[in-house]
């Protein structure tokens, strides 16, 4: 075991009243002089500093997308056309673990995982059935899938071929960001290297074959919610970006182009101020970032867009329905934030799958924010406070002094590759939790206004169908039993040889082994058999 | 304290990547004095016994936050007994429903210990165990 690693710029949470989470310093009064130049560009205008559009939400409202997914494709079915029935703009797929590792239902790995963190995806069948009757030409999708992200995109190509969508009209999202992965949520399954050069083959791919759709999610929300502070998941992100960005550079990519399918993604934790800030300040450094550093001059391609998800570990199994309250203040940050879609978890989000009625009153909470509140009226209501453009210029300060400590080390690639990174959230969650555990960091339910639990506490419970597994596995075993073995065969072998090159696009037979049939374990153990797997660093 | 030159595994079975929590407690056994292993993710119920066995622990703690720490518990313990090996003690760690906790008991499983309770009530708990 190594010796503890350095905790970032080492600030302290310990004093609540005077200092924001990430640990920045507020005076008691902000005044005029302690800002910086109140005017650096209109909404819509570089930096983008208060905001992406001239028009705000006027133009267009955030897509409200609800995370959901669990059991078989049939049941995720039911409860996306409950969703978009009540209103819901877009969809939001949660899957499986054996299908964001890599494993088909019938591996001994995923037996006990398969339909508990949301819905299984092993072939093109159940994702036939998974968007039965859902408009794919007007519903936008998202997936938060990253270790197996090329392939699941290339079954969401498939089904729109079958379905006979063009491509051109698909709209979404696929996370795709496997570098967090190894940070934080562990979905990883190939070295870091390949792994980025399976991201470029998708994301160059997804710009020519279905321009509105975003092949990239560069999320710092997995690494903020196992511990970072705000400026650190920031940070992180954009370090993760700019890596990114080089990888698709040297593969080729026009940077003008693929630019602007960059896409963000974050959590929106309790501290409205620092949250509002920390998106003014993000906004602001990766549009000088492209401009300066490389020449990008398209005002679209510089435009930091992002999605958020309010709740995750804001919110406590202790006195659940306050997390009700939690989750309309985390949203208000996200609309003053400038978020161009948002996830409301569910108030019983910390201990279960949320139930119908949870889901309900979370979709409804940013209904009564975007309908009733009147925030969305102005773009940027809280830009010219003080108080929010100086916390803006000093989280923009702190994010670029933790950007450059990474930068010292040798990089986002080197720190993951090293599990430097990995020792260093591991460190920020233990500080967060002695912080809950002394009661430095307050949490109502939790330190402040506690009492004994009631049983009615956690009202409904979400019970899982027992019949799931049943049922996937014979799907999965009637599948295979119907396909054509000799296409399949030859569809991995062209995915195998593609793999073996340094520079052929590999997507295309991911998409011909989708359409094949191929299950999603053949087509990870075809990469895997040309790229190895990766070897977790054992740090902390 | 007693965890002094105790030896103890964390490990992350099945295919959940949330490991912040088994990071903690490792962070804080360690701080407490006793020698932590580590398994790192997706580690099957026959891979974690084999370390436990090879590295000889006293104690063996399992995070699961997937749902899956009925069948997980079960079969890494049912592997213990198989392996000779049932005097290491298994405690458990992760989202766990409280209605599964006679379960996991009658399964084995020493201690339960969720994110709701202090860094410091858990190490407790450990160092009665281990006393």
């Amino acid at each position: 075991m190594t010796a503890a690693v350095q905790t970032g710029s080492d600030k302290t949470m310990s004093d609540h009243l005077s200092h924001t989470p990430s640990g920045i310093e507020v005076p008691i009064t902000v005044t005029a002089e302690m800002v910086g130049n109140l005017s650096e560009g209109k909404p819509g205008q570089f930096p983008f500093t208060r905001g992406i559009f001239e028009n705000g939400y006027r133009g267009r409202l955030w897509t409200i997308r609800q995370y959901s997914g669990f059991g078989t494709a049939e049941s995720t079915n039911e409860r996306y056309r409950f969703l978009l029935d009540r209103g819901q703009t877009g969809l939001s797929v949660a899957l499986d673990l054996p299908t964001q590792c890599g494993y088909d239902p019938d591996h001994e790995m995923a037996m006990s995982e398969i339909g508990k963190v949301g819905v299984s995806l092993s072939t093109l069948a159940e994702a036939e059935i998974l968007f039965d009757q859902i408009d794919l030409s007007k519903i936008s999708t998202s997936f938060t899938i990253n270790g197996t992200a090329a392939i699941i995109y290339a079954m969401y190509l498939a089904v729109a071929d079958k379905k006979g969508v063009p491509r051109a009209q698909l709209t979404g999202t696929i996370q795709n960001d496997i570098l967090k992965e190894y940070v934080a949520r562990g979905t990883w399954i190939f070295p870091v290297r390949p792994s980025m050069r399976l991201i470029a083959d998708s994301v160059l791919y997804a710009n020519e074959q279905t321009p509105r759709f975003n092949p990239i999610s560069i999320a710092g929300a997995h690494v903020r919610d196992a511990g970072s502070t705000a400026a650190e998941e920031m940070a992180y992100t954009l370090a993760n970006g700019l890596a990114y960005v080089d990888e698709f550079n040297r593969r080729g990519g026009d940077i003008e182009k693929f630019a602007k399918r960059l896409s963000f993604f974050f959590y929106v934790h309790m501290d409205l101020f620092e949250e509002v800030a920390k998106f003014r300040a993000g906004r602001r450094m990766w549009a000088k970032m492209l401009a300066e550093r490389y020449g990008v001059t398209d005002q679209k391609a510089l435009q930091f867009r992002f999605g958020v998800v309010c709740g995750g570990s804001s919110l406590t199994a202790a006195q659940p329905m306050n997390n009700v309250v939690r989750v309309g203040v985390e949203t208000m940050a996200a609309v003053m934030g400038g978020a161009q879609s948002i996830f409301t978890c569910a108030f019983d989000e910390a201990y279960q799958i949320p139930t119908e009625t949870s889901a309900e009153i979370a979709l409804r909470t940013q209904q009564i924010i975007a309908e009733e509140s009147g925030v969305a009226r102005t773009v940027d209501p809280l830009g010219g406070s003080y108080y929010v453009e100086w916390l803006t210029d000093q989280m923009e300060e702190m994010i670029g002094e933790i950007m450059d400590e990474l930068d010292e080390y040798g990089g986002v690639v080197k720190a993951i590759e090293d599990g430097y990174l990995q020792a260093k959230v591991a460190e920020r969650a233990k500080e967060r939790k002695q912080a809950t555990d002394s009661g430095a960091r307050p949490v109502v339910g939790v330190n402040v206004g506690t009492r004994a639990r009631n049983e009615s506490d956690k009202g409904e419970m979400f019970s899982q169908d027992p019949e799931t597994v049943k049922q996937v596995l014979a799907k999965h075993a009637a599948t295979l039993e119907r396909r054509d073995q000799a296409e399949v065969d030859r569809a991995l072998a062209a995915l195998s040889a593609a793999a073996a090159t340094d520079t052929e696009n590999v997507m295309p037979h991911l998409v011909e082994c989708c359409h094949a049939y191929a299950t999603v374990g053949e087509m990870v153990a075809s990469l895997k058999k040309e790229w190895g797997e990766f070897q977790e660093p054992i740090r902390f | 304290m007693t965890l002094e030159k105790k030896r103890i595994l964390i490990a992350k079975p099945g295919l959940d990547g949330h490991d912040v929590g088994a990071k903690v407690i490792a962070l804080a056994l360690r701080d407490a004095g006793a020698e932590v292993i580590y398994t790192g993710l997706r580690r099957s119920p026959e891979q974690i016994v084999r370390i436990a066995v090879d590295e000889d622990v006293d104690m063996l703690g399992l995070s699961i936050l997937s749902g899956s720490h009925k069948e997980l518990a079960a079969s890494v313990i049912e592997r213990l007994r198989i392996e000779d090996a049932a005097d290491i003690k298994v405690f458990v760690g992760g989202t766990i429903p409280e209605e599964d906790f006679e379960t996991l008991r009658a399964a084995g499983v020493r201690g339960i210990y969720t994110s709701e309770m202090t860094i410091e009530s858990v190490i407790a708990e450990i160092d009665s165990q281990l006393s």
